[in-house]
């Protein structure tokens, strides 16, 4: 049962491949992205050996910016001709769609790829950034109040972590519509801050509202925090990022998700800890905030390990 | 209930007894992530303590017109509108400092040090009494942040204010950002240390 849905989906994923292999088969067969400024590209059959390693022979912009070309460093070519790395200057912004061009020596075009990452993988790249890379408690200290204030017990943690996500991303992309449709329309960015407070206490009372009616022993457990929830940076931040980076709503919702998920990560491993440092025998000038700070700070250097992660 | 303290008790209240950075422990995401020099701590104190007063002032002369249901509300535009202020004027004049202090700018609204003293102090007092707890409130997180900012920058990078002072750099891990909870939690423990040794020598 379970190896027939498999075979589905692995014939499901070829065919959605397939378009990108026949449409690539030309003169180049395979670009991408293999470092923070290169590009390898693939040949479908070997070039002129002088030509291919010369670096005047290729001309890459930014889809965006095609007046601002890059400046190409070196080309190394394979010994059997069939791979280019192409060596930049300056490092790349993968995110965006590059074009790469071949010229003949007379400066006529004779083919040109787009080399860009997968919107999928772009996603996800947002979602483990802000979960891990950029964690918001760990690496860009947000949330710090309410951090240290509900990291007491493990239950709590987890309560209050799955609260913050529920209202992080429902208040995202409340506050992308309304800054997509009513304050970049009527040029009212200078309002940003104000409208996204607003939001995000509307999302609260309306949390609390619902949960009071359709869960009360939930509410029971949740409810106190649901006020601190409103004097929060992290959720507040959420939508002053999305503004920053002008994010669409799918990307919008993989910020909050990231966001969301890595404060319920930061408070579950916080709480395991201080859960534990209970039992332990603290000298009394550190008991309660200032060891919590420590170990807070020890987690802070831990996840400065995941700087530079990238998976796609 | 009427206010017995003169303004100066107000400002020194604010800045020792009741410290929003070290006693209250609120509003510890500035102090443990822009705190790296002292320069830093100063301008965010400086937009803090703006907020601060301005808003218990605002607060406090519309203290009869706003409905007890919806004050939290009220707070909390009345903030916003305050912080939109000091954002733009910083982002207008200031710009490098700006660039500097990123996101928190904005994220001053959030501080729950703010909404706290409108709740507890600003709703019942008289304009002036709630400008001088504002003005000490502010003061006393202006100074919290600049010590934090001076220990960072002098063991960080042996400079104070950008001034070069020991002339070498002791320990280049207190400029790293997560420095920021260590020092913090090393400085609460020090301030706990003095209280105690305080309490236990008038005992003895």
């Amino acid at each position: 049962m379970f190896g027939r849905q498999l075979k589905y989906c692995i014939i499901a994923v070829l065919l959605i491949l397939l378009p990108t292999c026949v449409w690539a088969a030309e003169l180049i067969s395979q670009q991408k992205f293999t470092g923070k400024n290169e590009i390898l590209l693939t040949f479908a059959a070997p070039l002129d050996k002088a030509a291919a390693k010369n670096v005047r022979t290729y001309m890459v912009f930014e889809e965006s910016d095609p007046d601002i070309k890059l400046v190409l460093n070196e080309v190394i070519l394979s010994p059997d001709g069939l791979r280019a790395r192409l060596h930049f200057a300056e490092p790349l912004n993968t995110a965006k769609t590059h074009v790469v061009a071949i010229r003949d020596i007379d400066g006529k075009e004779k083919a040109s790829v787009q080399v860009k990452k997968s919107y999928l993988g772009y996603l996800l790249s947002i979602l483990i950034s802000a979960l891990l890379v950029n964690n918001f408690v760990f690496t860009k200290y947000l949330g710090l109040c309410v951090f240290f204030g509900t990291s007491k017990r493990k239950t709590t943690a987890k309560g209050m972590g799955v609260v913050f996500t529920i209202v992080m991303v429902v208040s995202a992309i409340m506050s992308w519509f309304f800054y997509q449709f009513i304050l970049i329309p009527y040029d009212l960015n200078f309002l940003q801050i104000v409208v996204f407070i607003g939001l995000v206490s509307l999302t609260v009372q309306a949390v609390d509202t619902i949960l009071r009616k359709v869960n009360p022993v939930l509410f029971n457990s949740f409810g106190v925090y649901l006020v601190l929830v409103i004097a929060n940076c992290v959720i507040i931040a959420v939508p002053l990022m999305m503004a920053n980076n002008n994010y669409n709503v799918v990307e919008t919702f993989m910020l909050a998700l990231g966001a969301g998920g890595g404060f319920l990560l930061a408070l579950y491993l916080m709480s395991s800890v201080r859960e534990r440092l209970d039992l332990a025998n603290i000298p009394p000038t550190f008991k309660g905030l200032p060891i919590s700070f420590i170990v807070a700070g020890q987690f802070a250097m831990a996840f400065l390990g995941f700087s530079g992660l990238q998976l796609f | 209930m009427a206010n017995d303290k003169t303004s100066l008790q107000l400002i020194t209240r604010g800045i020792l007894s009741e410290n929003p950075i070290f006693k209250l422990a609120l509003s510890m995401c500035p102090a443990v992530g822009i705190s790296t020099t002292v320069m830093n701590g100063f301008m965010l104190g400086i937009a803090v303590l703006f907020v601060q007063v301005f808003s218990s002032v605002t607060i406090s002369l519309f203290k009869n017109k706003i409905h007890p249901r919806i004050r939290i509300p009220t707070y909390t535009l009345t903030i916003a509108t305050w912080v939109t202020v000091i954002d733009l004027a910083l982002a207008a004049y200031l710009p490098e400092a700006y660039a500097k202090m990123g996101i928190f700018v904005k994220l001053i609204v959030a501080f729950a040090i703010i909404t706290m003293r409108l709740e507890m102090f600003a709703c019942k007092e008289s304009a002036k009494d709630s400008f001088w707890d504002g003005l000490g409130m502010g003061l006393g997180f202006l100074v919290g942040m600049m010590v934090i900012g001076l220990v960072r920058e002098l063991l960080g990078s042996g400079a104070i204010l950008g001034y070069d002072v020991l002339g070498f750099k002791p320990l280049l891990f207190f400029i790293l950002p997560s420095a920021g909870f260590f020092v913090v939690g090393l400085m609460m423990a020090f301030f706990n240390w003095v209280e105690l040794f305080y309490k236990r020598s008038r005992r003895g």
